[in-house]
């Protein structure tokens, strides 16, 4: 549970790794990292390697980061989202909204 | 856990058990001890002609009538014995989409979508905005949520009762008629989104339908049920090659030739106060 | 002969078990809505201060253009009557008394309850009714939501909250009315009737009047919800089903006034 977000944070780049499952129970806790982490530097990636399931809300977390980085002449992306993920993106077509490497 | 592809997955579990299940209406027997199993990560597509038990089954699984008798376990848990607070959280893993869509007439479409977010969780109105938006946009319905209900096309109603019934991520999902009174183009959607849902989120699901293209094409298995009895099931393979008559007439629809009783139909058509037996 | 009779007897039968079983689920609504007030916050099930607002919106201030001009009119007929059969007793300052006492005790609590009736408990079930029909209230169920909490709490509390105060503007109205019609023959100024009025009425007048219109507003819900939840047959059932309303409603209200007058003016 304390594992569940860990960052990396650089002066440029701050980088968050989410661990095991992202649900209604945690979403709320994402998105307030990722606005936060937005706020004080000019790129985030959330890394989801380790993802094993994430929900609607948790992905809405990260749909509002974008929206944020956007509007804020910021950087906001994606690395290593696992195909499970990887299709969920793709049900809403968020595959080709995300920068994902 | 490790992936969504547990269409496959050997150690599947059972999420949805009926047993035994008898119910009346009034006099009438309208189902006689049906069986259900269904793993995890199926789509169950249940047939049968019209009066078979078919839709008065799905009531019952989703709890909105009392049987006479018999058992339901949703994802382990017996629905008739739980209580109310583990009913509501059962609730949350449940998705219904209804025939007629059973859209709120007084509210836009996204709001429709967004009223089990605004009723059971707690999160932020953007985040609300947000999910409700992508369910939308999943079912082609992008940009529809300003909308109101009554102007909506039968398809695209069907499809926003789709959303809402997948805004908290279910993880079974129920559908009656999900294809009627569709044209075959709109039709084919709907089944094309049951399968990508499935696919991707790995839903277990129910499907109650009596349109034969549209079963063939998303069922795992087919369960045929008649006369409020479990009739037959198995795999479209199955039910295909299956020489039993009364599944033969459902498949080419054939019940109209039943053998007549031709004083029985005399009767029918003439006395004046005639009543079903 | 006989069998037509047989007939006749079993539909009333049925027709006695059908309005009992009736008045039970009415019954069990008022306490069901009040249940889910109490306890709906532990179970998911909180209503929503905006709903009642919509409703107070809808039932209370839209009816409040007709429930002024009507009173208002009534007001005025009362003048009218009053003045003449009090002339042959050279009674006529009495008219301001009996005008002040019987409309705020009866004509106001009145005439709010049928037109409120006729407004939203036909709207209420035309609403739950056509949403039995349209399979939206098992969509609710479903979801986790309580039909009672959502589609019958918040008119019932709606409607507790704003008969009173159609009922108090009701009352001025018509007071108002029958000043405009009374102040020549009693040779006073409208605004000396107004106060005179207010004088001559006691607490316990406003009163009657405030109670009977939470009672009638209670069973404007109530009556209006209990015909929508029992709507069969499509669209026909919906309309059939608001008629009934009405008229039922209606009838309850007169019925309660009837007692509720009885028992508060001992």
């Amino acid at each position: 549970m304390t594992e569940f977000i860990r960052f990396e944070k650089t002066e440029l780049l701050t980088t968050i790794y989410v661990t095991g499952e992202v649900d209604l129970s945690n979403s709320a806790e994402l998105r307030k990292t990722i606005l936060g982490a937005l706020k004080t530097t000019p790129t985030v990636k959330v890394d989801l390697a380790d993802v094993e399931y994430i929900d609607s809300s948790g992905i809405a977390a990260m749909v509002e980061g974008l929206q944020f980085a956007n509007s804020n002449a910021r950087f906001f992306g994606i690395s290593n989202p696992s195909t499970q993920v990887r299709s969920i993106l793709e049900l809403a077509r968020l595959d080709q909204v995300f920068d994902i490497d | 856990m490790s992936s969504a592809k547990n269409k496959q997955q050997p150690e599947s579990k059972t999420v949805i058990e009926v047993n035994d299940l008898v119910t009346h209406y009034g006099q009438r027997k309208i189902l006689d001890g049906v069986n259900l199993n269904i793993k995890k990560g199926e789509i169950r597509v249940i047939m049968g002609g019209s009066g078979s038990g078919k839709s008065t089954l799905l009531w019952h699984i989703l709890g909105l009538y009392q049987p006479t008798r018999g058992q339901i376990k949703l994802l382990g848990n017996d629905i008739h014995t739980m209580s109310f607070n583990d009913q509501l959280k059962l609730k949350q893993d449940i998705g219904v989409s209804f025939q007629s869509g059973a859209l709120f007439s007084s509210m836009t479409v996204g709001d429709n979508v967004a009223l089990p977010l605004r009723e059971f969780t707690d999160l932020d109105e953007n985040t609300i905005r947000i999910i409700s938006r992508m369910k939308l946009e999943v079912v082609n319905l992008g940009g529809f949520h300003k909308l109101m209900p009554s102007q909506l096309s039968g398809g695209m109603t069907k499809r926003a009762a789709l959303a809402r019934s997948i805004v908290l991520d279910p993880k079974l999902l129920f559908f009656d008629e999900p294809s009627a009174g569709l044209d075959p183009v709109v039709a084919s959607e709907i089944d094309d989104l049951i399968l990508s849902l499935r696919d991707t989120m790995g839903m277990s699901m129910v499907v109650v339908t009596h349109e034969l293209d549209s079963a063939f094409k998303i069922a795992d298995k087919i369960t045929v049920l008649d006369k409020g009895k479990n009739l037959m099931t198995g795999t479209v393979e199955e039910i295909n090659k299956s020489d039993n008559k009364r599944v033969m007439d459902l498949l080419q629809r054939r019940s109209r030739h039943d053998k007549l009783n031709p004083s029985e139909y005399l009767r029918r058509l003439t006395q004046e106060n005639y009543t079903l037996s | 002969m006989t069998k037509a009779l047989i007939t006749k007897v079993e539909s009333v039968g049925m027709w006695t078990y059908q309005s009992i079983e009736r008045v039970g689920f009415a019954l069990r609504l008022f306490w069901d809505s009040f249940y889910w007030l109490i306890v709906g916050r532990r179970y998911k099930q909180k209503l929503r201060l905006r709903q009642v607002v919509e409703q107070i919106r809808v039932n209370g201030f839209d009816a409040l253009p007709i429930v002024m001009a009507l009173s208002f009119v009534v007001g005025m007929m009362l003048s009218i009557q009053l003045l003449y059969a009090l002339s042959d007793f050279g009674a006529q300052s009495q008219v301001l008394l009996a005008i002040a006492k019987s409309v705020t005790r009866e004509f106001s609590p009145l005439i709010t309850g049928i037109i409120v009736a006729g407004r939203s408990g036909a709207a209420i079930a035309a609403r739950i009714g056509s949403q039995v029909v349209s399979q939206e209230i098992d969509a609710l169920k479903v979801i986790g939501i309580v039909p009672v909490r959502y589609l019958v709490l918040p008119p019932l509390l709606g409607l507790i909250v704003s008969m009173p105060l159609l009922v108090i503007c009701a009352d001025v109205l018509a007071i108002f009315g029958g000043a405009i019609f009374s102040v020549i023959d009693l040779n006073m100024s409208i605004s000396a009737y107004m106060v005179e009025s207010f004088n001559v009425l006691v607490v316990g007048d406003i009163m009657q009047g405030l109670v009977k219109s939470v009672v009638f507003g209670v069973i404007i819900v109530l009556v209006g919800a209990t015909t929508g939840f029992h709507v069969t047959g499509g669209a026909e059932g919906v309309g059939k089903a608001t008629t009934t309303a009405v008229v039922i409603s209606i009838s309850f209200i007169v019925l309660a006034d009837m007692i509720a007058s009885y028992f508060l003016t001992q």
